[in-house]
C-alpha cells in the first residue's frame, strides 16, 4: 500500500454515506517475511502480505466499527467497503448515543516515510544459517515493510510507513540455559550479526560450569535492562491505563492515588518522539512526543485514551483505546553497567525475566520466573549457571526501598511481537540493582 | 466461491514441486459489550485470505495473500515455491520424506439457533438487561457484559486432489464486575475471561444461564470484598472446572506439544521438561490421571473434522492411568521425531503457518461426588475461576491465582476467601492427584488466547474436567 491507493480506497467513503454522517479509517499492512530457525537451521520460511481497514460510520454521537481485510485489489475493497457500510448503517442505527465518545476535530495531517528498500530475506537466511552454524541457534527472523494510516471525513490524512527487521534468537547451551539477544533496525548487516552471534558465544561459555540451586529466599540481585523491560511490560498491561486506575484494577491504582510510592529513580515516560512507530493512533489523534507516567517514584499520569478522557473527565494524551504503552521509556540511573557485577558483590545475575503475572493486583504483587541465564556471583564474579527459580515480589518492595541503584545506560529493546501483524512497538529500560528478590520455589 | 477458487489453484499448479497445499480462512467476528449500562460502540471484522504451502527439493515455504484472483494464487505459489528451493540446504526437515495427508470431506460445528437471526438490537438489549442486573450493589464500580462470536470457514486444498470445508462458529459471552471498597478491589467473572466460550450459536447463552449470572457473580464479588485472605499452608487442593482448564493447558497440554519437545519454541514459548523417552514409560500422575485429546466433544471449542494439515481427527488417551502415552504432535512432528500423535496441526488464520496445538485436551471423570471429595478434606481450599498464571521454560514450577476460594474443613465447605493462589511442580503436582470428581461435576470451558509460535499465533483451546482435589499442595493469599 502506498499513499495513493490508500487515498483512492477512502475517497469512495463520503459517497456511500448518508449526508450527515461522518467516518473514521485506519489502515494497517505489512509485507513480510518471516524465518524461524531451530538447531541452526530453517524450521520454517515464509512471506505475508496483508492489510486490513477499520472504519468507523459515526452518526452525531452513534457509531460502529469494522476491521475489513484489504484484498490489495481497488475494485474488490470498494464492493467490500460499500457492503460494510451497509452493514453498519443496519448498526449504527440500533445502537443509543454514545456519551463517551470524543472524535478528534482538529485536521492535523502528517506524513512519515521510509525510503529504505525492503531487506533481502533469501541472502539474510543465507547469512544467519552460514553465522550460525556449529551452534544450537533458535528464534526468529522477520523483516519487511510496514505502513499505517488514517483519514476521516474532516479531511484528515496521515501516513506511516517503515522498513525494519528484527533477528531475535538464543543459542542453547544445554535444556533450558541459553543466551537471548537480538539485533534489529532498517538496514541488515552481516558484520553487525557476526558480531552479535560472537558475542552470545563468549556469554555462552558462562553457561559451561556445572549448574546450582540455591534454596528459596531473598537474595541480592542485579536485573539486566531485559529483566527490567519484563517487569515494566507486565505494569503496562493495565498499569497505566487510566481506565483500569479509575476502575482500582490497575497494578498502579495506589500509586496513581498517591497512596504508595516508588524510588525517587523511576522516571517512566511513554517517549513517542523515538519515532519508531506512527505518532497518530487509530482514531487520529496526534500523539505527543512523550507522556511522563512515573516521575520520581510518583505517579504522573496514567494512559488516557478520547473514551477516558470523557468518561473520567480527564484530558487525553495520545493513547489509544488499550491504554497500554507503545514506546516505554524509564530513566537510567548512576550506576556504570560495566560495574554491576562488582556492585553486586554476592549474590544473583538475572539475564532474562519470564512468565510473569500479578499474583496480588492490589499489593502490586507479581511473580515470575528466571530463564536462560541466570548466575550465581561472589565477590563480583560469575561462580555457577542457576537453575531457573520463582519469585514473588512487589513493585513497592523491588523498584521502592529494595531498589539500590539503576545503571546510568539504559537499553532500547524493539518488540519481537508478531501477534496478528510486525509491532512499531519498543521499550527502553536500564538495568536496576536490588536488595532483596525473593525466590518462592 | 470456492469451487472457482479451488480451480483457479489447480490452474496455477506448477509441475515441480512434491506437494502444495491452499488453506483459505474467512474469518467474522462481532464483540459487543454493555458497561456500566452504557452500551459500547459495536465492533465487527471480516477477514479472508490464503496460504500456499510448496514442499519442493526437500524444503518447504510459504506465501500468506489476501489476493484471491488467479494471478494472486500464482504469485503465492512462486514465492513459497522461491522460499522451498532457497531454504532446501538448510532445512531442518527433509520434505521429500514427508507424506502429507490429502483428504476430502466436510466438517461443521453444531448450531441450533442462527446469530444471522437475531438482530443486532436483540443482542445488545440481552446485554443491556444482564448488565443493568448486576447493578446490586454500590461498592460494585464497574460491570462489564460482553458477547464475541466468532465465525470461521476454511478450506483446504491439496495439489493431489484434496479438498476439505470446514465450518466453526464460537459464542463467547462474558459477565465481569469489580467490587471496591476500603482500598480493596476484587474481579469476579462469569467466565474468567471468556472461559465460558463455547461452539454453537445464540442457544449457547441459555444453555450457559447467562442471563441469570449476576445474581451469583455481584454476590460472590461482595463477599469476596469482605473475605479474609486464602490461609497459606501445605493442605489439600480443590479446583473447581473452570480453573482445571487453566491447569490441564499450562501443566499438561504445553509440555507434551512436541514442537516444544524438538525444541521449536525454545526462543519464544519454551522448552519442555518432557523428553521423548518419556512416552509409554512416565508416571506423570497419579492412577486417576486420564488425559484424552478430544476433538469430538460436541460443543467443545477447539472440535473440528481434520486438522490445518489434513490429519482426521480422532479421540485419543494421551495419559492413561498416569502413564504418558502420547504426545500432542501433528503430521510434521510425528515424522521429524518418528513417534505416534495427533491431529493438531493448526493455524489461527491465513496469515500463519501450522504448528502443534493441544486444542481439545481434557481430563476424564472419575466417580467420586462432590460431596464425596470435600467430605474427605480435613483442611483445603476449594478454588475456583483462573485470574492469574504463570510457569517456567520448561512447564515445571508453577504458580496459579483464581478469582474465590472457599476454605474446606473437616469435611465441610467454610467461609469464602479472597486472593486464593497455589504453587509447584508439573512433575510432582499431578502425582499429587488424590480424587476425580464424577461426571456430575464435569465442565467444558476453553479459551480463544492461547499464545505460542514464531511468527506469533493465538489460537481457541478446549478443556473439560471434573472437580479434581490434589493432597499437599502450598496455598496461600495476599500480599496485604
Amino acid at each position: 500500500m502506498i499513499p495513493s491507493q490508500f487515498e483512492a480506497l477512502v475517497a469512495a467513503i463520503p459517497s456511500l454515506l448518508p449526508e450527515g454522517m461522518g467516518f473514521t479509517a485506519y489502515g494497517a499492512g505489512e509485507e513480510s517475511d518471516f524465518v524461524r530457525f531451530n538447531h541452526a537451521k530453517v524450521r520454517q520460511s515464509g512471506s505475508v502480505s496483508q492489510g486490513a481497514l477499520t472504519l468507523r460510520v459515526i452518526d452525531g454521537r452513534r457509531h460502529a466499527t469494522t476491521e475489513l481485510g484489504l484484498s490489495a485489489d481497488l475494485e474488490i475493497d470498494q464492493q467490500r467497503l460499500a457492503s460494510a457500510i451497509g452493514r453498519l448503517l443496519e448498526t449504527v442505527a440500533c445502537v443509543p448515543e454514545d456519551p463517551h465518545l470524543l472524535l478528534s476535530e482538529t485536521v492535523e495531517n502528517t506524513h512519515q516515510s521510509d525510503p529504505t528498500p525492503a531487506p533481502d530475506a533469501f541472502a539474510i537466511t543465507n547469512s544467519i544459517c552460514a553465522a550460525a552454524e556449529g551452534t544450537d541457534f533458535v528464534g526468529i527472523y522477520a523483516g519487511g515493510r510496514q505502513w499505517r494510516a488514517f483519514a476521516n471525513h474532516l479531511g484528515q490524512r496521515n501516513w506511516f510507513d517503515s522498513t525494519s527487521f528484527l533477528l531475535d534468537y538464543s543459542l542453547v547451551h544445554s535444556k533450558d540455559k541459553a543466551v537471548k539477544t537480538s539485533i534489529g533496525g532498517k538496514q541488515w548487516s552481516d558484520a553487525q550479526l557476526a558480531a552479535s552471534i560472537a558475542q552470545a558465544k563468549v556469554q555462552l561459555e558462562a553457561l559451561d560450569r556445572p549448574s546450582r540451586t540455591i534454596p528459596p529466599g531473598s537474595y541480592r540481585a542485579y536485573l539486566t535492562p531485559a529483566a527490567v523491560a519484563e517487569i515494566f511490560e507486565l505494569v503496562g498491561y493495565g498499569g497505566f491505563s487510566a481506565q483500569a486506575q479509575q476502575l482500582k484494577v490497575s497494578m498502579l491504582h495506589r500509586l496513581a492515588a498517591g497512596e504508595a510510592s516508588l524510588s525517587a529513580a523511576i522516571s517512566v515516560t511513554e517517549q513517542t518522539d523515538r519515532g519508531l512507530g506512527p505518532q497518530f493512533t487509530p482514531d487520529g489523534f496526534i500523539k505527543p512526543g512523550a507522556v511522563p507516567l512515573i516521575a520520581e517514584g510518583a505517579s504522573a499520569s496514567g494512559l488516557i485514551s478520547p473514551r477516558s478522557a470523557v468518561e473520567f473527565g480527564l484530558e487525553h494524551n495520545g493513547s489509544d483505546a488499550s491504554e497500554f504503552p507503545r514506546a516505554l521509556s524509564m530513566s537510567g540511573g548512576d550506576l556504570d553497567a560495566t560495574e554491576a557485577l562488582e556492585r553486586l558483590g554476592t549474590g544473583v545475575w538475572v539475564s532474562n525475566l519470564w512468565y510473569l503475572n500479578h499474583s496480588d493486583k492490589n499489593a502490586a504483587r507479581f511473580t515470575g520466573m528466571t530463564r536462560f541465564a541466570t548466575f550465581w556471583v561472589e565477590d563480583g564474579k560469575l561462580v555457577a549457571p542457576l537453575d531457573v527459580m520463582r519469585f514473588d515480589a512487589t513493585l513497592y518492595d523491588l523498584f521502592g526501598d529494595d531498589l539500590e541503584a539503576l545503571t546510568a545506560t539504559t537499553e532500547l529493546m524493539p518488540s519481537a511481537s508478531t501477534y496478528e501483524s510486525r509491532s512499531t512497538d519498543f521499550i527502553e529500560v536500564p538495568g536496576a540493582l536490588v536488595k532483596a528478590l525473593p525466590f518462592t520455589l | 466461491m470456492h469451487q472457482a477458487l479451488a480451480q483457479r489453484f489447480r490452474d496455477a499448479l506448477p509441475t515441480g514441486p512434491d506437494h502444495v497445499s491452499l488453506r483459505l480462512v474467512e474469518i467474522r467476528t462481532q464483540a459487543l459489550m454493555v458497561r456500566n449500562d452504557i452500551v459500547q460502540p459495536p465492533s465487527a471484522s471480516e477477514d479472508i485470505g490464503i496460504l500456499v504451502t510448496v514442499h519442493e527439493a526437500g524444503g518447504q515455504g510459504y506465501a500468506a495473500t489476501p489476493d484471491l484472483s488467479s494471478s494472486g494464487i500464482a504469485a503465492a505459489i512462486a514465492r513459497a515455491r522461491a522460499w522451498a528451493i532457497e531454504s532446501a540446504r538448510f532445512s531442518l526437515v527433509d520434505t521429500a520424506k514427508l507424506p502429507m495427508p490429502s483428504p476430502s470431506g466436510e466438517w461443521r460445528s453444531p448450531i441450533e439457533s442462527r446469530w444471522q437471526d437475531v438482530p443486532v438490537a436483540e443482542r445488545i438489549e440481552r446485554l443491556r438487561a444482564v448488565c443493568a442486573a448486576a447493578a446490586t450493589d454500590e461498592r460494585i464500580i464497574n460491570r462489564e457484559a460482553s458477547l464475541l462470536i466468532t465465525d470461521t470457514t476454511s478450506l483446504r486444498i491439496t495439489s493431489d486432489g484434496g479438498e476439505v470445508f470446514q465450518h466453526n462458529q464460537a459464542t463467547g459471552p462474558e459477565l465481569s464486575v469489580v467490587a471496591h471498597a476500603n482500598g480493596d478491589t476484587q474481579q469476579r467473572s462469569f467466565g474468567g475471561g471468556r472461559g465460558a466460550v463455547r461452539q454453537g450459536g445464540a442457544e449457547v447463552l441459555d444453555f450457559l444461564g447467562f442471563d441469570a449470572s449476576p445474581e451469583r457473580v455481584t454476590r460472590e464479588a461482595i463477599t469476596l470484598l469482605e473475605a479474609p485472605d486464602c490461609p497459606t499452608g501445605n493442605m489439600d487442593l480443590v479446583l473447581a472446572p473452570d480453573q482445571m482448564m487453566l491447569q490441564i493447558h499450562e501443566s499438561i497440554g504445553h509440555p507434551i506439544e512436541l514442537d516444544r519437545i524438538l525444541g521449536d519454541e525454545r526462543n519464544y514459548a519454551g522448552t519442555s521438561f518432557v523428553t521423548l523417552d518419556m512416552f509409554g514409560t512416565y508416571k506423570y500422575g497419579s492412577d486417576l490421571l486420564n488425559v484424552t485429546f478430544a476433538p469430538d466433544v460436541s460443543t467443545e471449542l477447539a472440535s473440528y473434522g481434520w486438522d490445518d494439515d489434513g490429519l482426521k481427527a480422532e479421540r485419543v488417551t494421551l495419559i492413561e492411568n498416569g502413564l504418558l502415552m502420547r504426545p500432542l504432535g501433528g503430521t510434521v512432528s510425528q515424522n521429524r521425531a518418528s513417534v505416534d500423535g495427533v491431529a493438531n496441526a493448526r493455524a489461527c488464520s491465513w496469515n500463519r503457518p501450522t504448528m502443534d496445538r493441544m486444542a481439545n485436551l481434557n481430563v476424564e471423570p472419575g466417580d467420586s461426588s462432590l460431596d464425596e471429595i470435600i467430605g474427605g478434606i480435613e483442611r483445603g481450599v476449594f478454588m475456583h475461576t483462573n485470574t492469574s498464571w504463570s510457569i517456567d521454560d520448561s512447564r515445571n514450577k508453577f504458580q496459579f491465582g483464581c478469582e474465590l476460594g472457599q476454605e474446606i474443613v473437616d469435611g465441610k465447605l467454610g467461609r469464602i476467601v479472597k486472593n486464593p493462589n497455589y504453587r509447584g511442580i508439573s512433575a510432582s503436582f499431578w502425582r499429587n492427584l488424590a480424587t476425580v470428581g464424577d461426571r456430575s461435576t464435569m465442565g467444558i470451558f476453553g479459551t480463544p488466547f492461547c499464545g505460542k509460535g514464531e511468527p506469533n499465533q493465538v489460537i481457541s483451546v478446549g478443556h473439560a474436567s471434573p472437580v479434581c482435589h490434589f493432597a499437599g499442595i502450598d496455598v496461600f493469599g495476599g500480599a496485604a
